[in-house]
């Protein structure tokens, strides 16, 4: 076991205020095990009393390594530990990734790949904010919120486990395209899916929206003001809530977003309670995005046709020498993609998340960085709770929607 | 290239010696470490890139000059572009001066830098280890650094595994 290492303040003196100093303010240790910060997050807290003068985040208990793994691995290999990283979001993961791949291999996307791309990460977005309220209402004592909103997102995991056999960490997003085709229940399961969720938004909005304890602890606690948001470069419902109308479907399309008629909801109060309506009402426009995609899925191939990057399907293999090679190729090599760099981002639930890739062209990439939105959203925790008290530091984080392993990787 | 992006480029360029790279519709500057704060300087008061979405670096081991390049992606939120702005850094020692006064966004940006990549910045407010724990030596982003696997414990081995294992303290 190793030993413990006692830390004085010492070490910390340049971010906590004089008083800690003395002993009048105190130090307290939000743990990485608490049940209120929403994964391994650790928070020192210099409390004066009850209120929070300062508050030091400290990250890297869920730090795996994945962008050192990725550089020894090859392109497909590595696409399955991108799953791994916004566990909230694994969909989105793979569709930046590939979308990086795409970019850099300028490899071409069919129109019912991209459509099918659109559904799934709206599907996820979908997951993630209900399990952002099932878990920060729970945090602010709306016990039974959490409950609900898992049973809307079985249907969803559901849906997942139809399309690719896996719940969650799906790989289904791959480089050209989709794995597979959707099954024949996938529409069916889709529009089900579309007809119950609009009722359940209006449960949960009635459950809370008028309760008096939840507004008396959203509203008016852990403002950031928009030109903070700016500086610090926040994205995500983070920044629509503080008045900045930015949405990087809307901005800059990626995978036929343009193709899609929806709102992007933007409060400018900048607490809590803005960031709620902008969640809650940003799963209204998903259903909105996903009901068309479903109205408007062409017809087609799934995957692209270059057998440079995607393997031939199996019935190809008996009889085409060219096919067998390339899947030989492809297994026992990976594909190489040409020499250079890119950068490619989009919008996750929590914020912009993107991919910045470089290749030496060679079948290992050289070096793949996920810049992920909790790990800038982090940043931001301490001006939003300058002065307030630990309750509400609960509801903030909560508030700021951060997955540790997005922050960490 | 957009009307903004090539203005931009323009000035850079013959300000401060700049490398211009263009590469599926992506451009970047390439910089000398020196200059990286008026560059950033320039680009947010002048050409409006006002938001600083990443800084990373790239290890390019065993070439010694340069060895880094530490990669700022910027955006441009009225103009709606991005650049890229790179800084070449020689292996020896890695230092650059810290653009958290021009971007607040930087600090814990450049920390995870610091911390993997072992890239001092100058100036800089708070540069401890962010993913690593405090007390870990080594920067494991470079190339020289290994991957680390566990050493599979057979019977031939298993004497040896068994004395270097963590055990339990009674």
């Amino acid at each position: 076991m190793p030993d413990i290492r006692e830390v004085s303040v010492e070490e910390l003196r340049h971010l906590v205020s004089d008083r800690a100093m003395t002993g009048e303010t105190m130090l307290l240790n939000m743990g990485p095990q608490h049940p209120s910060t929403h994964g391994v997050l650790r928070l020192l807290l210099e409390l004066d009393g009850e209120i929070v003068v300062n508050m030091i985040p400290d990250i890297g208990f869920l730090h795996t390594g994945i962008e050192k793994t990725i550089e020894s691995k090859n392109y497909q290999q590595s696409e399955v530990l991108t799953d791994r990283q916004d566990y909230m979001n694994p969909s989105g993961n793979n569709l930046v990734y590939c979308l990086a791949i795409e970019k850099l291999a300028e490899l071409d996307v069919p129109e019912r790949a991209q459509a099918i791309r659109v559904i799934l990460a709206e599907l996820t977005r979908i997951n993630s904010h209900l399990l952002w309220l099932g878990t920060s209402g729970m945090d602010l004592g709306a016990l039974s919120m959490f409950l609900y909103c898992m049973r809307e997102r079985e249907l969803v995991l559901d849906i997942f486990e139809l399309v690719s056999g896996q719940r969650m960490m799906t790989t289904y997003i791959r480089p050209g395209g989709v794995w597979r085709d959707v099954p024949d229940e996938f529409e069916a399961a889709v529009r089900s899916f579309l007809k119950t969720m609009p009722r359940r938004i209006k449960e949960y909005e009635d459950l809370l929206k008028f309760n008096e304890i939840f507004l008396d602890r959203t509203k008016g606690i852990g403002v950031i003001s928009s030109e903070d948001c700016l500086a610090y470069g926040l994205s995500g419902p983070v920044l629509r809530a503080s008045g900045i109308s930015h949405d990087l479907r809307k901005k800059q399309p990626y995978s036929g977003y343009e193709k899609y008629d929806f709102d992007i909801p933007v409060h400018p109060e900048g607490d809590i309670y803005a960031r709620y309506r902008v969640r809650v009402e940003e799963m209204t426009q998903s259903l909105r995005i996903i009901e068309q995609a479903l109205n408007k899925l062409p017809k087609g191939p799934v995957r692209s046709n270059n057998r440079k990057y995607v393997p031939p399907p199996r019935s190809e293999i008996g009889v085409s020498m060219e096919a067998l090679i390339h899947h030989f190729k492809l297994w026992t090599e990976g594909f190489k993609p040409p020499k250079g760099h890119v950068y490619v981002a989009t919008e996750s639930p929590r914020g912009e998340l993107g991919c910045y890739m470089e290749s030496n062209g060679t079948q290992y990439p050289y070096r793949v960085h996920m810049v992920t939105p909790s790990f800038v959203n982090l940043q931001a925790l301490p001006l939003m709770s300058r002065g307030l008290y630990i309750a509400d530091v609960v509801g903030i984080i909560g508030s700021v929607d951060i997955v540790l392993g997005d922050a960490d990787r | 290239m957009s009307e903004h992006i090539k203005l931009t480029v323009q000035a850079i360029q013959s300000q401060f010696n700049a490398v211009v790279e263009e590469f599926r519709g992506e451009t970047s500057l390439i910089v000398l470490p020196e200059f990286i704060v008026p560059v950033m300087n320039s680009l947010k008061s002048n050409f409006q890139f006002n938001a600083l979405m990443d800084v990373t670096a790239v290890d390019y081991y065993p070439n010694e000059t340069p060895r880094f390049h530490v990669v700022y992606q910027l955006y441009s939120m009225p103009e709606n572009v991005r650049i890229q702005v790179r800084a070449t850094l020689n292996g020896n020692s890695p230092s650059i001066d810290t653009v958290e006064k021009v971007f607040p966004s930087a600090n814990w940006k450049e920390r995870e830098v610091y911390d993997l990549f072992g890239v001092t910045f100058i100036g800089h407010s708070d540069l401890r280890r962010i993913e690593m724990p405090e007390d870990w030596t080594g920067h494991p982003l470079r190339k020289d650094y290994p991957l680390g696997y566990e050493e599979v414990q057979f019977t031939f081995n298993y004497e040896d595994i068994m004395q270097n294992k963590p055990q339990p303290k009674d």
